[in-house]
């Protein structure tokens, strides 16, 4: 038994070896590319040309002044910044409400009507741009935010419903009856008493939708096509049919864009990586 | 009637005259009635948006291919004339089938490539392996970056005259590899899988992670005490036990997979470029839908018919799938 125990060590050395080297290639294969990014936004397009791999010889911050300048990127990203924090909104606030009726009430039709929402889990909601373009266009919502806005909110609702019944239903109904007696109404249980307790549902839902609406490209590309309105992800092709020769330019403005998803996932890794592959896991 | 609840207290034996018994019941009736109207009060929101914005177009996305169209406005019904002008007539047979093709193979590449690196990197990392937060973390970065970021990233990088990739192979005294990878028809489209696998590798190492690590160490345990080397353990034990992950992962990639829009359009254009290379069921569709196949002309008829197509793969995918799914847990 120790005589093979020992045998196992030097392998299991070569292995974990093996292991490590896989590892950090892969780390490599993700991280150079966006080093890479960032390096090229300092540079000169020249130099970028003459010497990709070199550091820039002066640090060229300029790129950064001018592409903040010559393209709408603040235009875009405020546009990118209402459209997430509005959808996101109108998910949380219809859903938690939904959830709450579906996951703390008992009446006829709540199987149904929890269904109905769940058959939005797996369709493609892309597939009915048209309708939808004809529908934005008689309520006359193109051009608007109010377009991306309903799509992405409605979008969002059966997976935000999903989780939250599953944690409303978690919770112990002597909450609502103790919460009852103390004379709190319908909305004041949900509001005092049960919130509270699914805000880490809240925090799930949020990840695991506000990142494919801020990175959403579709529905912009079909909607709007004036720049007042453009978000960052169509704003990005403006800008790159712009700028098509000015590399340190495009480098610059995909450091920019990039930088502020980055950033936030640098700080809450954790929480995005449990969020996005909410439903895939543990599912 | 609502369904009694467990926990609801007993009513009290009361002999109380008729009159409070009727009073008590009409009190009980509109509460009852406020209950109700509160139900639908939080319901409605989310009803209303969910019918308005989802369900109803989507059943009007499959209606909308049983008429004929002149731009958006209908000119009459059309049977099933879209579906045989699809199947069969130039160019959209044409279109049709290469596209179709190319989504097949997309989804083929991508569970071979990105999804067997994924349950590679998901057994390195399983365990005590040093460093494992951090390359998980490193790993799923790419996720969170919007696919028009990638896409022009590495559209700069796989530039044939200055992009770096050709560059690393020179440099590395493989220039006899470095080739236009987006303008020849022949690495076109694996390219830009590879590419979208770059982007997404860290979702399924995650998943398969959370699987491999959900498995009971005493199964492993006992699996090493009957002398089992690490490949039968992962054959005969880890693998089948990740049934549900694997399933998860194959719906998953095929729902993208045939959805796959953003990278092929940001790289190769909306015609898929080069010469229909890289043209996908998600191109097609939007081409007939707002721009024109191969003419200036849309045609929802035709856009219409595509998107049935698209949802009929997926749903019976998809659903096939969490069937499969369900009867396999069920036996593990």
């Amino acid at each position: 038994m120790s005589a093979r125990a020992g045998a196992r060590r030097p392998g299991r050395l070569v292995t974990g070896g093996l292991a490590q080297a896989l590892l950090a290639a892969n780390t490599l294969l993700v991280l150079l590319p966006m080093v890479f990014m960032v390096l090229s936004s300092l540079k000169t397009t020249r130099e970028i040309f003459q010497r990709p791999f070199a550091f820039p010889a002066v640090f060229r911050w300029d790129n950064y002044a001018e592409v903040w300048g010559a393209a709408h990127f603040a235009v875009y990203f405020r546009n990118s910044l209402i459209v997430t924090l509005a959808s996101m909104a109108l998910i949380l606030a219809s859903g938690t409400l939904a959830a709450y009726a579906l996951g703390r009430y008992q009446f006829r039709g709540n199987d149904l009507i929890f269904l109905f929402f769940l058959s939005g889990i797996m369709v493609p909601i892309r597939l009915a741009v048209i309708p939808l373009f004809v529908l934005m266009r008689d309520l006359r919502l193109l051009e608007t935010f109010w377009s991306l806005i309903l799509v992405y909110a409605a979008s969002g609702l059966p997976s935000a419903i999903f989780i939250l019944t599953g944690f409303f239903r978690a919770l112990p109904q002597d909450l609502d009856n103790a919460a009852r007696l103390d004379g709190a109404g319908e909305f004041g249980i949900l509001l005092r008493v049960l919130l509270p307790l699914v805000r880490p549902a809240l925090a799930i839902v949020t990840v695991y939708n506000i990142i494919p609406i801020w990175n959403d490209f579709f529905f912009p590309l079909v909607f709007i096509h004036q720049d007042a309105v453009k978000t960052l992800p169509l704003g990005l092709t403006v800008f790159f049919g712009q700028y098509q020769t000015n590399w340190a330019l495009l480098f610059a403005g995909l450091t920019l864009a990039a930088a502020p998803i980055l950033g936030l996932y640098v700080a809450m890794s954790r929480q995005f990586i449990k969020g996005l592959t909410a439903g895939a896991v543990k599912g | 009637m609502p369904r009694a609840r467990a926990d609801a207290p007993l009513p009290p034996v009361t002999w109380a005259s008729p009159a409070a018994e009727v009073r008590r019941a009409r009190h009980r009736l509109s509460r009852r009635t406020v209950r109700g109207l509160w139900i639908a009060a939080f319901l409605a929101p989310a009803v209303i948006l969910f019918t308005g914005i989802v369900a109803y177009p989507v059943v009007a996305a499959m209606a909308y291919s049983a008429y004929r169209w002149d731009g958006i406005v209908r000119v009459g019904g059309a049977g099933l004339d879209n579906f045989r002008r699809l199947l069969t007539q130039y160019p959209y047979s044409e279109r049709m089938v290469t596209a179709l093709w190319h989504n097949v193979w997309t989804f083929a590449l991508t569970m071979v490539v990105q999804n067997g690196l994924g349950l590679l990197f998901a057994g390195l990392l399983a365990g005590r392996t040093w460093g494992a937060r951090v390359y998980r973390a490193i790993f799923f970065m790419p996720v969170v970056l919007s696919l028009v970021i990638v896409g022009f990233l590495w559209q700069l990088f796989l530039n044939p005259v200055w992009g770096a990739v050709n560059a690393v192979l020179v440099a590395s005294g493989l220039g006899a590899f470095a080739r236009p990878w987006l303008g020849d028809t022949q690495t076109a489209l694996v390219t830009l899988i590879l590419v979208n696998a770059w982007r997404w590798v860290g979702f399924p190492t995650i998943v398969f992670l959370a699987g491999i690590q959900g498995i009971p160490d005493d199964y492993l345990e006992a699996a090493r005490l009957d002398g089992a080397g690490p490949a039968a353990i992962f054959r005969r034990i880890t693998f089948p036990l990740l049934a549900p992950q694997v399933n998860i992962i194959v719906i998953l990639t095929f729902i993208g997979a045939f959805n796959w829009f953003e990278l092929p359009y940001i790289m190769q254009g909306v015609t898929g470029e080069p010469f229909h290379a890289t043209d996908v069921l998600g191109l097609l569709f939007y081409r007939a839908a707002f721009g024109g196949v191969d003419t200036g002309n849309p045609d929802v008829g035709i856009g219409s018919a595509i998107a049935v197509v698209m949802f009929i793969l997926i749903l019976a995918t998809s659903g096939l799938g969490a069937l499969y799914l369900r009867r396999r847990e069920v036996e593990v």
